[in-house]
C-alpha cells in the first residue's frame, strides 16, 4: 500500500513538472495577453510598455520561466493581474465553494446512481429498467447549462422552492472557519447557516450532478447484470443462501469494482462542468475565477495555478480510487 | 424409496426470436441412497441442464421446466423459492466445472465455507470458521487455518475443487451433484479428486450424481450410468453391463472412440462419424439416425421409446447392438 502512494506521488510530481512547463508556454502562445486585455484597444504605446516592464513581460521568455517555476517551488503563484490579490488568496476562498459543490454532486450521484443502476439491473426488461435507460439517456445528452437555466427558472421563479443563486442568504450570521459553508454551521452550531448553506447547494450540486449520475447508473446496471451471471453466483444460489445475502455480499462488492474507476474518472467531468454549473448559479468558485481569468484580463498567475491545481486534484483522487480498488479486490493487492 | 427420482423432465428455451429449443427432452432416472449414478454424454446433450433444473438454478427467464423431480417424495419443482432455497446446500449439495469461476474472487474462502454453515445450521460466525477449518482438512487441503483467510486466486485449481467439494458436502447433504467436476483440471490432479469424491461419498453415505463426458470416471465412480443423447435417455445399465456389453450404437460408439493400449498402434482410433448439428428431431424418429451406422429403415418415422431390458436397464433403440455376452 505505502509503495503504491510513494509511486503514485512520484508520478504526481514528474507530471505537475510537465504540466508546468506545459500551461506556461500554451497561456502565452495564446493571442493577445494581459496588456492587451486590461488597456484595451486604444492604449498608447507609451502605456502600453510602462504596463508590460512592470509585469515583467519585457524580459526573455526563459527568465520569466525561470522565475515562474523558482516561484512555484516556494509556493508562491504570484499575485493576479486582475485584482493584485495573491494567487493563493483568490483560490483559497474559492476552492472551498467548489469542493463543496463537487462533494455535494457526488453524493448526490454516488447515493443515487448505485441504488438506480442496481434496481434497474434487478428488474432488467422491466418498466423501471426501461424508464432508467431512457432517464439516464437524456441525464448524459442534456447539456449543463441548459438543465441549470431550466431548473433555475422552473424551481427558483416560477415555483420559489430554492434560492436563484449564490452559496448562502444575504445577511446570513455565518462564521468563515473552513470555507465550507455547511460544514462551518455544524462547527459553530449555527445550524440555521449551515441548513441555509444546505438550501443553496441543492438545484447546483443537482445540476453539476447530472452527467455523473447518469453514468453510474448505467456502469451499476452493465456491471450488476455481468456479476449475475458470474458462475459464483450460481454457487451462491446452490448454498441455498438467502437473497439479501447473495445481494449484500456477492454481488454489490464485484458489481463496485468498474462503478469506483467510473467515478474516479467524473472528478474531470466535475470539475469541467462546475465551470457552467456556478455560472448558472453565480457560485463564486474555481469556476468563476477561471471564466473571469480567462476573458476580462488573461490572467497569467491565476491561470497557472488553477490549471495545476486542477492537475493536482485529478490525480489524487484517482489515486484514491486506486488505494479503494485494492480494498475492494484482493487480487489487486500488492502482497 | 428413491432418494432422487427425475420423471419426465423437460427443460425447453424459449428466447424471443429464436425457435424454442428443447434441450432436455423427458429424462427419468432414479437415485437409491447412497448411489452413484452417472449421467454421460457429448457437449451439448442436455446433462449439465438436467443438474441445474434439479437444483431450481435455471434462471426463470427463458426456461420452461416440467416434469417431476422428486426428492424424498417432495417435488423439487412444485416449492416455493424460498422452501426450495432451505434445502439447497442443505440436502443436496452441488460441485461446479470450473473451480476458479466458481468461488468469489473477493471473499476470503473461510466464509465462503462458513456462510452454508451460518445459513442451514445457525451457527456463529466463529462457529462456523472454527468448523470451516475442519472440513478443509477433511477435504485434504493443507494448512486450513491460514487457507481460510486467503482468496480463491492464492490457491491451485486443486485446491480451489476441494474447497468447493468441502462447500458442498458441509452440511452433510443427503445428495451431492457434481457437474463435470475434474474437467478443468490436470489428469493428476482429476484422479485425486475422484478419489477423493468417492472416499467422502463412502463415508457418509451421501448419494452422487456424477455429471460426466469421461467414460474413465464413470468406470471408476458409478454404480448405474445413463447416457444421455440429444436430450433424452438412450440408454441405462449398471457399470459393468455398460462397459462389458454397451447396446446402443451411440454408447458402443463412445466406448470404441477411447484409445487403448491393448490395441496395435497405427490402427484408426474409431470415430463416430458427423456431428449433433446432423440430428433429427427426437419426433421423426431417432436423433443419432444420421450418424448412426446400424441404422435400419424403422429408426425413421416415429419416436423410438425407451424400453425397460432384462437387466434392470433400459434402451432406446430400434436395432440395438446384439449382446456379447448371452445373458
Amino acid at each position: 500500500m505505502v509503495r503504491i502512494v510513494l509511486r503514485r506521488l512520484t508520478q504526481l510530481s514528474v507530471t505537475l513538472i510537465a504540466l508546468m512547463t506545459l500551461v506556461f508556454f500554451w497561456l502565452r502562445s495564446l493571442p493577445g495577453g494581459p496588456v492587451d486585455a486590461l488597456l484595451g484597444e486604444r492604449a498608447t504605446p507609451q502605456t502600453r510598455e510602462t504596463l508590460t516592464r512592470a509585469l515583467g513581460y519585457d524580459k526573455p521568455i526563459w527568465v520569466q520561466y525561470g522565475r515562474f517555476v523558482e516561484n512555484v517551488v516556494t509556493g508562491d503563484f504570484g499575485n493576479s493581474i486582475r485584482t493584485g490579490e495573491p494567487v493563493t488568496a483568490v483560490i483559497g476562498r474559492a476552492f472551498p465553494a467548489t469542493v463543496e459543490l463537487a462533494i455535494a454532486a457526488i453524493i448526490v450521484a454516488v447515493g443515487l446512481g448505485i441504488p438506480l443502476g442496481y434496481l434497474a439491473a434487478r428488474y432488467r426488461g422491466r418498466l423501471l429498467d426501461n424508464a432508467t435507460i431512457v432517464v439516464t439517456l437524456i441525464g448524459i445528452s442534456i447539456p449543463i447549462f441548459f438543465l441549470g437555466y431550466l431548473l433555475k427558472d422552473w424551481l427558483t421563479q416560477d415555483i420559489h422552492v430554492f434560492p436563484p443563486s449564490g452559496r448562502i442568504s444575504t445577511g446570513a450570521d455565518n462564521t468563515d472557519v473552513t470555507g465550507f459553508f455547511v460544514l462551518d454551521g455544524l462547527l459553530t452550531r449555527e445550524l440555521d447557516a449551515s441548513a441555509d448553506a444546505l438550501w443553496h447547494l441543492v438545484l447546483p450540486a443537482l445540476t453539476l450532478a447530472t452527467i455523473p449520475l447518469a453514468i453510474i447508473v448505467r456502469i451499476t446496471r452493465a456491471s450488476v447484470l455481468d456479476v449475475l451471471d458470474e458462475d459464483y453466483i450460481r454457487t451462491a444460489d446452490a448454498k441455498g443462501l438467502r437473497d439479501a445475502t447473495i445481494r449484500r455480499r456477492h454481488v454489490l462488492r464485484n458489481a463496485l469494482l468498474p462503478v469506483v474507476t467510473t467515478i474516479g474518472l467524473q472528478t474531470g467531468a466535475l470539475l469541467a462542468g462546475a465551470v457552467l454549473t456556478e455560472k448558472v448559479y453565480n457560485w463564486g468558485g474555481l469556476g468563476t475565477v477561471i471564466t473571469d481569468s480567462i476573458s476580462g484580463s488573461r490572467d497569467y498567475p491565476v491561470l497557472q495555478a488553477l490549471i495545476l491545481l486542477a492537475a493536482v486534484v485529478f490525480i489524487v483522487v484517482n489515486l484514491l480510487v486506486d488505494l479503494s480498488y485494492a480494498v475492494i479486490d484482493p487480487r489487486v493487492r500488492v502482497p | 424409496m428413491a432418494l432422487l427420482d427425475v420423471r419426465d423432465l423437460s427443460v425447453v428455451f424459449r428466447r424471443r426470436g429464436a425457435e424454442p429449443f428443447t434441450a432436455v427432452d423427458g429424462v427419468g432416472f432414479t437415485v437409491e441412497p447412497g448411489q452413484t449414478v452417472g449421467l454421460v454424454g457429448e457437449s451439448g446433450c442436455g446433462k449439465s441442464v438436467t443438474s441445474l433444473a434439479i437444483m431450481g438454478l435455471l434462471p426463470r427467464r427463458g426456461n420452461q421446466v416440467t416434469g417431476e423431480v422428486r426428492f424424498e417424495d417432495t417435488d423439487l419443482l412444485k416449492l416455493r423459492p424460498q422452501d426450495l432455497r432451505d434445502r439447497r446446500g442443505r440436502d443436496i449439495g452441488m460441485i461446479f466445472q470450473d473451480p476458479l469461476s466458481s468461488l468469489n474472487p473477493v471473499i476470503p474462502l473461510g466464509l465462503q465455507v462458513a456462510e452454508v454453515l451460518e445459513r442451514h445450521q445457525g451457527k456463529t460466525r466463529q462457529a462456523a470458521l472454527r468448523q470451516a477449518g475442519g472440513l478443509l482438512d477433511a477435504v485434504g487441503i493443507p494448512d486450513p487455518a491460514r487457507r481460510l483467510k486467503e482468496f480463491p486466486h492464492q490457491l491451485s485449481g486443486g485446491m480451489r475443487q476441494r474447497a468447493l467439494i468441502a462447500i458442498a458436502l458441509a452440511c452433510k447433504p443427503r445428495l451431492l451433484i457434481a457437474d463435470e467436476p475434474t474437467t478443468a483440471l490436470d489428469v493428476t490432479i482429476q484422479a485425486q479428486i475422484l478419489a477423493l469424491l468417492k472416499e467422502l461419498v463412502d463415508q457418509s453415505g451421501t448419494a452422487l450424481v456424477m455429471i460426466t463426458h469421461d467414460l474413465g470416471v464413470v468406470a471408476g465412480l458409478c454404480d448405474t450410468v445413463n447416457v444421455l443423447y440429444a436430450g433424452k435417455v438412450v440408454e441405462r445399465a449398471g457399470r459393468h453391463d455398460l462397459f462389458a456389453d454397451p447396446r446402443h450404437p451411440y454408447t458402443h460408439g463412445l466406448l470404441q472412440s477411447v484409445p487403448r493400449l491393448d490395441v496395435d498402434r497405427g490402427g484408426r482410433l474409431h470415430q463416430i462419424r458427423g456431428s449433433v448439428s446432423d440430428n433429427i428431431p427426437w419426433p421423426e424418429g431417432c436423433a443419432f439416425a444420421p450418424r448412426c451406422d446400424r441404422v435400419i429403415d424403422d429408426c425413421v418415422g416415429a419416436t423410438v421409446p425407451l424400453e425397460p431390458t432384462r437387466r434392470d436397464g433400459a434402451l432406446r433403440c430400434t436395432n440395438p447392438v446384439p449382446q456379447e455376452v448371452p445373458a
